[in-house]
């Protein structure tokens, strides 16, 4: 296997873009990975797409062939493939690429990933979005996403004890680095009483605890390590590519507030890159709803199963703390586009690698996480990325 | 939800007919016809459960699916029932007084319409047990 390095990225301004269409967003997103990498598409051997449900967000469906087409690619036929795992749409898509290249298939790659959501009521989006878990036996008796998600919370503080507070500052702390995010949903700082305030949605969680509705689109290219510097000064290697499934419904899963699939996911990165969590210098983590990121930073191993939520209150997943946790505001600040989101935690590590990322740098990273889940942890994948 | 599509699933959404694997003793609700444990080895029969269970974790529904959205608050948990698998439903409450670990049994009800002149759904949902 060879070693895959990205060349480029590229990723739109978050948020309701009722201005821009799906194929606006993702010609515009995928534009400027290519003048990033000062690549001309020509050079483009494949492409991978990360959507989750342009079937029902906008009526459309074969979306591999119509990104080749608006991108400019259909007139040289290559090979385009949508990949479809809920919210975890776009980790997917990133590493079939780097599979392609690594493999020796392909040369030069796009992973791409795009979603519009905005172009339907909110009914019909929490409906889109409920297909994410199991439609037959949760979905019908009642559950919402965020439902399904306060089932986990409501375990999890009935066993650790978390306060309302702690599990509030995760939406503090990431509305404070979306602030300092050009492209994210919102740009606002906010307190522990705007979220404590906030509209109840499914107790224990409120609307501040929930990421929002959003249209995006996020790109980056990849290519063998060995010919990286061809097209850039700051080749980000790929130190590891990992991807765990569980079961469907989380009522099947072994520990309602455990997810499995990150631990599996997590794990396996870990021993692919022969490096451990005190390696890491920041991490994008799926933060769908407060919970999950509580979640996410115990089952990949930052903190004790139980301490993440004084861990988040004592500001070590802040700028500045022991690992800096979505330092690009994360699903909640940053916004969420469903399938593009594991692209968009692709470009945040890249840009903080690269020392790029303004406000919210990271001094000194070397070393980066991604981790996308898809439902409520039925799909995960997690990429370790590094400066060489 | 298209009628042949709730109708496959009538027994189960009405009596709780799930399975069981013979080979291993496992129960499935929702059914399964293939065992992850037992695998080609399994041997599944039809199993239809008690209907009684406890609060494995809960939460109250205030902003719903449009078809549910005349219920709101609601209480929907994640159950175990007492042969050992765990299932998502509603229980008939207040939901002020739901706590985990509360010993609930199955009651015929109706779940969600379809549109406001759409067909109704029926099926299982839980109540405490007094
Ligand atoms: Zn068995």
């Amino acid at each position: 296997m060879r070693d895959v390095a990205v060349i480029g990225i590229g990723c739109t301004k978050f948020g309701e873009k009722w201005e821009s269409s799906f194929r606006d967003i993702f010609v515009e997103a995928g534009a400027l990975a290519l003048e990033d990498a000062q690549l001309s598409g020509e050079k483009i051997d494949a492409m991978y797409v990360g959507n989750m449900s342009a079937g029902r967000f906008i009526g459309q469906e074969h979306i591999g062939a119509l990104i080749a087409d608006y991108a400019g690619m259909a007139t040289r036929h290559i090979p385009s493939t949508r990949v479809e795992a809920a919210c975890a749409s776009g980790g997917l898509a990133f590493r079939q690429a780097v599979i392609a290249v690594a493999s020796g298939m392909e040369d030069i790659v796009i992973a791409a990933g795009v979603e519009k959501m905005t172009d339907v009521g909110s009914d019909e989006s929490t409906d889109t979005l409920t297909g994410a878990a199991d439609r037959e036996w949760e979905g019908f008796m009642g559950a919402t996403f965020p439902g399904l998600y306060a089932m986990i919370a409501q375990d999890y503080m009935h066993k650790y004890h978390m306060t309302r507070e702690q599990l509030a500052q995760v939406a503090v702390k990431n509305h404070y680095n979306g602030a300092r995010n050009p492209i994210a949903q919102f740009q606002s700082e906010i307190t522990l009483d705007t979220v404590l305030k906030s509209t109840m949605v499914a107790e224990p969680l409120r609307l501040f605890d929930c990421s929002p509705v959003t249209d995006g689109a996020a790109a980056v290219i990849v290519a063998p390590l060995e010919r990286a510097r061809e097209f850039t000064d700051t080749p980000i290697k790929v130190l590891a590519s990992a991807q765990a499934s569980d079961t469907i419904a989380l009522h099947d899963r072994r520990d309602i507030s455990t997810l499995d699939a990150t631990v599996a996911a997590g794990q396996r990165a870990f021993k692919k890159a022969h490096l451990s969590q005190k390696d890491i210098d920041m991490v994008e983590v799926h933060d769908c709803f407060t919970i999950a990121e509580i979640c996410a930073i115990e089952d990949l191993g930052f903190c004790k199963k139980g301490e993440a939520g004084k861990f988040t209150a004592d500001g070590e997943t802040a700028l500045g703390g022991k690992i800096p946790v979505n330092t690009s505001g994360g699903l909640k600040a940053c916004g969420h586009p469903v399938g593009a989101t594991g692209i968009k935690q692709v470009c945040e590590i890249v840009q903080q690698l690269r020392g790029t990322a303004g406000k919210r740098q990271v001094d000194g990273a070397k070393i980066g996480m991604t981790h996308n889940v898809g439902g409520t942890g039925a799909t995960v994948a997690v990429h370790i990325l590094g400066r060489v | 939800m298209s009628v042949a599509r709730f109708w496959r699933h009538l027994p189960q959404r009405y009596n709780m007919v799930g399975t069981k694997c013979e080979t291993c003793g496992r129960h499935f609700f929702p059914p399964r016809t293939f065992c992850p444990d037992c695998r080609r080895a399994g041997k599944i029969v039809e199993h239809k459960f008690v209907g009684s269970g406890t609060v494995v974790t809960y939460t109250v529904i205030h902003t719903a699916a449009e078809q549910y959205s005349m219920l709101t608050p609601y209480v929907l948990a994640i159950v175990k029932l007492d042969e050992g698998p765990q299932i998502t439903t509603q229980i008939v409450m207040d939901p002020a007084k739901v706590k985990i670990g509360m010993k609930v049994k199955s009651v015929f009800r109706k779940i969600a319409t379809d549109g406001e002149s759409g067909i109704i759904h029926y099926g299982t949902k839980f109540v405490p047990v007094e």
